[in-house]
């Protein structure tokens, strides 16, 4: 599959690659750092050209000054959290903002701890804060809150939030989760097939229709149950397990592991808040 | 004895300061000549001993251009002295310090080499401080193995050495000499020294790897 692919950014803004797996996310962001090089094309960023195919310019990664987050992290075993991002400065640099960083993302407690007696949340934020270390203007994130859990990753997608504000980057995130995007993300890009197929903020993308139509939901058919007239599904949605109502005819050519979208009116529901 | 141990120290050092960048070559290289190289290294491996120090011997000795050319401008002779045994222990020992630092080196994560180089690292910051850091075991086993390959080493010896005493009669080729003249005694002596001193060093080297992994 060939990824053909024309974007530009604006600085300040926080942008999202949103799609499938597979895609050519992870790739945009590789070409952009300079880890994986195209057949063709041309990067320009702020007036310096970064790669140029026809010129024969390719700046190597190390010059480039972008702060990457990698979806394992990769931070470097045989280092404490403290060295990880000491290891982050250039020569001469002070210590300040690696004391600073800790600060922000809260690490301080855990400065002289390994990666491997760090939980996935922590690894995740000594990432962030490592790429932040030499103030990059350009912050790429590789789906960097995908192996977390849900109330972790709400409160990452917040630090995040913060740190894009107090740094004054540019970011670009790698993401399938529409949530996460929505909250995080003046824009998003889509790409299917190697190719962007839609540019637009997150209400374009993700709200199809008018306020208060339906909700939708995809998911998979754990138990089919008979009930006289009815059928009862019991279905997989998200991580959820609910069970619906089915007449005859929905029920026609399902079977346990069928995947259906469930339509519900969206107009009253209930709305229950939830203590934080 | 003494030199016995000399031998295998000095061709672990030199070694090491060969094999590091060999197996780095080999572990990130995409170049079609990798299985070739991978090969020549891995020679020693199955080629029997008295092959390698045949033709090690017919490359050093004085009738020919090697040989002479390492005698008449390095002014150094390679058949029957240490220095020619040092030369063919280090070749018939480097897969033995070759192979576990590239596999060592093949194991970690790419992402880490590409982590260090978005922060702007040079190749040899990356090489010192986070990869081979990350390899010490690899790196243990590799000087393990080399020191004990050399010290067992016989049939090369045997070839180019000459068993000259002080020179490079070193324990095998001792052991051998001392059972061929029927001084089992002598002979036992050797061995039983080279066993305890070739079990204790494994032993030591086998219990720190153990605590470093613990601490890991």
């Amino acid at each position: 599959m060939q990824l053909s692919v024309e974007l530009s950014l604006n600085r300040g803004e926080f942008v999202s690659i949103f799609g499938e797996s597979g895609v050519g996310k992870t790739t945009i962001l590789r070409v952009l750092a300079g880890l994986c090089e195209p057949d063709e094309g041309y990067i320009e960023v702020d007036g310096k050209t970064w790669f140029d195919s026809k010129k024969g310019v390719n700046l190597p990664p190390q010059k480039r000054g972008i702060g990457f987050v990698f979806q394992d992290y990769a931070l470097f075993p045989n280092m404490t959290v403290e060295e990880n991002l000491r290891f982050a400065l250039k020569k001469g640099e002070s210590e300040e903002v690696v004391d600073e960083l800790m600060d922000l993302v809260e690490l301080r407690a855990l400065a002289k701890r390994l990666p491997s007696e760090l939980s996935g949340g922590q690894r995740q934020r000594v990432a962030v804060a490592r790429a932040l270390v030499q103030r990059p203007s350009l912050l790429l994130l590789d789906e960097p809150l995908s192996a977390l859990d849900h109330t972790m990753r709400s409160k990452l997608q917040e630090e995040l939030s913060k740190l894009h504000e107090r740094f004054s980057l540019t970011t670009l995130l790698v993401s399938h989760d529409p949530s996460e995007i929505f909250r995080l993300c003046s824009r998003v890009v889509r790409i299917e097939q190697g190719r962007v197929v839609k540019d637009g903020t997150p209400s374009e993308l993700f709200i199809k229709e008018r306020i208060g139509s339906s909700f939708k939901f995809v998911g998979e058919v754990l138990e089919i149950d008979r009930c006289d007239m009815l059928y009862t599904l019991t279905v997989a949605v998200g991580g959820q397990i609910v069970k619906v109502v089915a007449s005859k005819s929905e029920r026609e050519g399902l079977r346990v592991g069928s995947r259906i979208q469930i339509v519900s009116k969206s107009f009253n529901p209930m709305i229950l808040k939830i203590d934080s | 004895m003494l030199l016995t141990f000399k031998l295998a120290l000095v061709t672990t050092l030199i070694l090491l300061l060969i094999g590091i960048p060999l197996a780095y070559y080999l572990a990130y290289t995409r170049s079609k000549l990798k299985p070739v190289i991978e090969t020549i290294v891995s020679m020693p491996l199955v080629l029997p001993p008295t092959v390698l120090g045949f033709y090690l011997l017919m490359a050093f000795s004085g009738e020919n251009a090697f040989g002479r050319f390492c005698e008449e401008v390095l002014g150094f002779r390679l058949v029957f002295t240490f220095e020619g045994l040092v030369l063919g222990s280090v070749i018939f020992s480097l897969p033995f310090m070759v192979q576990p630092i590239q596999a060592g080196l093949q194991s970690l994560p790419g992402s880490l080499i590409e982590a260090a180089q978005m922060l702007g690292k040079t190749k040899p910051q990356i090489l010192f401080r986070v990869l081979l850091p990350n390899i010490k075991p690899s790196l243990l086993t590799g000087i393990v193995l080399t020191f004990a390959h050399t010290v067992g080493e016989f049939g090369v010896v045997l070839m180019i050495g000459g068993n000259i005493p002080g020179e490079t009669r070193v324990a095998s080729i001792a052991i051998y000499d001392e059972v061929e003249a029927l001084n089992y005694a002598t002979a036992n002596d050797y061995a039983l020294v080279l066993f305890l001193v070739t079990f204790s060093i494994l032993l030591l080297v086998y219990i720190v790897n153990r605590s470093f992994l613990k601490r890991v």
